[in-house]
């Protein structure tokens, strides 16, 4: 940690705590988690999303810091700001398009400044591993003026963190701290330290700062921008930005897990210029790198963000040439990219691996309701992210678009008006689940019945939110720290923003004649309506107590092979050799595909 | 010298665990060590892998086509996926133990016959493992990445260490018995 530093004055700023000599081996999520703890943050707040869920779920173990999941990124991010201008050492967490939730406040917060060190993770997914796209969101930094902050594998994640709030406090400043799957879910070894119980700051009340209208945001502007040439100078000094010399007649410029892989594919071959800090830029240490090497690589992955800037200065550098912009890096893409190495070639087999999507779950709740919904040839059904974005995948092939959280119900209402004013036949339907409802469903449900849209909204409660694995949520009756919570009652939600009460069904997707009669129901009706689909995830610790050791089994002798139980694609159901069979390991005795056999030849067994 | 190990199976199979495990102990071993696993869609039963990478300094967390020096399937057809990533000379363990995929249930695609026999032309180093078997002899089909684990600790050979501790520590208490049965049935295979 101690490296960092700049001068022998700065240790009192940054010292945290005698160091301790244990290693031990983390992801870079649980190191940053750490980090937040050594630093004595007091408040972190996040929504989960993958690759960041980890960094709350291990934040929560240290219960000196006051955690919480908020409905969404922009109430996390606005906490953290809230506890930041309080005093205290603050937070937030979220996935890459979850920063795009949170933009609002974090261009402003920019402006307003901190008082107790305000600490901003982003987690990209290059490589789109988990996410609808792979946005760059080192871009966000320069737009909004924050300080970038880059670590290449966990023990930086750590170091990097608590520096992060040291930093935000001395520039009043809040803090991007950009990391991507690949540093979020890598282990690597990291020393610990101690906890520094940083007291909360006193809040003195500062208009002229925390209040931004108009007339105090011109003048916060220029503070700012004045504010970014002393971090200019700081990235210009700091340690976090470091050139390794080698070998001179190639120079790499690199950050974050690129700096890695180039080193493992150069080694010693080549110098490097590291960037920890990549906003603002260090000029001078750029330019000063440059005139010791002959040529220059810039790798980095999606966007030109390094690149562009070292052109900018009147480098000549090659990095987007060769070096694609699309998906994630490794070693071998850089070797042959710049080395025109072919890489090293392994074994071949002319057998061919059938493909392995995810799929929903073997007793999963959703099931029952994409399969009414696929006998609805001619609606058409907006989807949202979750699990539920499985309902895709065939047979059940349900689901027409996803866009974003909470897109399900608001792309839906533009759909209908089309529809209707085209006089297409259409029914639009959209799938939501209650995490994605509380997060940013509700705002449509209320355009919906403010500007009276005809569309129906099946809200797939679960009670957990379940796809980035069960984090609780307003409607799950527990809080992140374990506490006992008030359920946020999604059906009455419905009825305050005003669905009617003959248009409200509630129904167990597990009854499949039931479900069938709220679809019906709800195709029929001439005014939006909505249906709650409740059942909660048969994943969760609680379901697969109650139904230990049941499951459903074929009666071979009453089967006659007409295959309509594989008709609602469950993962246990299988056709081998001409006979169906149920997995009893994966059957979570969901007891679909025996509503589904008109020959009573599907049992349950083990009550 | 760096050794590189990739772990495949199918979501739900425990490479997670086992990966945990074997990392915790090349650290004791006093190695670097470097583990990247990519999770998320993939626990809904999708194709999951783990990439550990151990030696005196260890940079990328990632191994590329024909690199690794191990390749453990957990699944019979994810050794086919992977095998361009092991290196010639390398050697290959491979559960066998089928998994049918969604596609394959619904009979959009085939599931290859002859996997092994195809390998075993091919790689010099097949090591095959009825995991399954031996879990559910023992008394828990789930202990079948115990077992796993016990094969990689082998044809690694660092039994050298006490791994009994790294397993108890890993698992819960009321299955710290068969988990350790399992993990040297896998040492014997």
């Amino acid at each position: 940690m101690l490296k960092y530093l700049l001068n022998e004055d700065e240790k009192e700023l940054y010292q945290t705590g005698g160091d301790k000599t244990m290693k031990i081996i983390m992801t870079g999520n649980e190191a940053v988690a750490r980090g937040a703890y050594e630093a004595g943050c007091h408040v972190a707040a996040a929504y989960p999303g993958t690759p960041s869920t980890e960094i709350l779920e291990n934040i929560s173990n240290y219960k000196e810091i006051n955690s919480e999941w908020a409905p969404n990124e922009k109430v996390a991010l606005e906490v953290a700001c809230g506890a930041s201008i309080a005093g205290g050492r603050a937070l937030a967490a979220m996935k890459h398009v979850g920063l795009n939730v949170a933009a609002d406040p974090l261009f402003t917060i920019a402006y307003e400044g901190v008082n107790g060190g305000l600490v901003v993770v982003t987690a990209d997914d290059p490589g789109c591993h988990s996410s609808q796209n792979e946005q760059d969101n080192r871009l966000y930094a320069p737009a909004a003026r924050l300080i970038l902050l880059e670590p290449s594998d966990s023990q930086e994640c750590k170091d990097f963190t608590k520096l992060a709030f040291a930093v935000s406090e001395k520039f009043d400043t809040p803090v991007l701290l950009r990391l991507t799957t690949r540093v979020c879910h890598s282990k690597s070894l990291v020393e610990l330290e101690d906890r520094l119980e940083a007291p909360v700051k006193p809040y003195i009340k500062n208009a002229e700062k925390y209040i931004c209208t108009p007339a105090i945001a011109k003048l916060r502007h220029v503070v700012v921008e004045k504010n970014m040439l002393l971090l200019k100078e700081y990235s210009e000094n700091s340690p976090l930005n470091r050139i390794e010399w080698g070998a001179k007649k190639t120079g790499i410029i690199t950050s974050g897990i690129s700096y890695q892989y180039a080193k493992e594919v150069f080694g010693e071959e080549a110098s490097y210029l590291k960037i920890g800090m990549s906003h603002p830029l260090p000029d001078r240490l750029i330019k000063d790198f440059a005139q010791g090497v002959e040529k220059i690589y810039v790798i980095e992955e999606n966007d030109p963000y390094l690149e562009k800037h070292v052109k900018s200065l009147g480098i000549n550098c090659f990095g987007k040439g060769s070096i694609p912009v699309c998906g994630e890096l490794n070693p071998e893409i850089i070797k042959k990219a710049l080395l025109s190495a072919g890489g090293e070639t392994g074994y071949t087999t002319g057998l061919k691996a059938p493909s392995r999507p995810p799929v929903l779950c073997a007793g999963c709740p959703h099931r029952g309701m994409f399969y009414t919904l696929s006998k609805y040839k001619d609606a058409v059904v907006a989807g949202d992210i979750g699990c539920y974005t499985l309902g895709t995948v065939p047979p059940l092939s349900v689901t027409d678009t996803v866009i974003c959280m909470g897109a399900s119900i608001t792309a839906a209402i533009g759909m209908e008006k089309i529809a209707r004013r085209e006089g297409r036949k259409t029914k639009v339907f959209s799938c939501i689940g209650d995490s994605t409802f509380f997060h940013s469903g509700i705002t449509g449900l209320v355009d919906v019945v403010y500007n009276k849209s005809n569309i129906v909204v099946i809200i797939l409660d679960n009670s957990i939110t379940a796809m980035t694995g069960h984090q609780e949520n307003p409607g799950s009756g527990k809080t992140l720290m374990g506490e006992i919570a008030q359920v946020v009652d999604i059906e009455k939600i419905v009825r305050a923003v005003g669905i009617k009460e003959e248009n409200i069904r509630v129904v167990d997707p597990y009854d499949l004649a039931a479900t069938e009669k709220a679809v019906q129901d709800a195709y029929g009706a001439a005014e939006a309506f909505v249906i709650i689909s409740k059942q909660p995830c048969a994943l969760l610790k609680s379901v697969q107590k109650k139904r230990a050791g049941l499951s459903y089994a074929v009666d071979q002798k009453k089967c006659k092979k007409c295959k309509a139980c594989m008709k609602i694609g469950c993962p246990a159901v299988s056709n081998k050799n001409g006979e169906i069979k149920i997995d009893k390991t994966q059957c979570n005795a969901c007891s679909l595909c025996a509503q589904m056999c008109k020959f009573d030849a599907i049992n349950k067994v083990g009550e | 010298m760096i050794k590189n190990v990739l772990l495949v199976g199918v979501g739900g199979q425990g490479t997670i665990l086992t990966s945990k495990i074997l990392s915790s102990g090349l650290v004791k071993l006093g190695y670097d060590v470097k583990m990247s696993e990519i999770h998320g869609m993939a626990q809904r039963g999708g194709s999951v892998t783990t990439q550990i990478r151990y030696g005196d300094k260890v940079y990328s967390p990632s191994i590329c086509t024909g690199e690794a020096d191990l390749v453990a399937a957990f699944e019979k057809v994810e050794a086919v996926r992977w095998l361009p990533q092991l290196k010639k000379g390398g050697t290959l363990i491979i559960n066998d133990y089928e998994i049918y995929s969604l596609p394959v249930l619904i009979g959009k695609e085939n599931y290859p016959d002859g996997i092994l026999e195809d390998l075993q032309d091919r790689i010099k180093e097949v090591k095959v493992v009825d995991a399954a078997g031996i879990a559910e002899r023992i008394g828990n089909i789930k202990t079948q990445n115990i077992v796993l684990l016990g094969a990689l600790v082998k044809a690694l050979g660092l039994e050298k260490l006490e791994w009994t501790e790294l397993i108890k520590e890993n698992v819960p208490a009321k299955l710290q018995g068969i988990n350790l049965k399992a993990f040297q049935a896998g040492l014997g295979c």
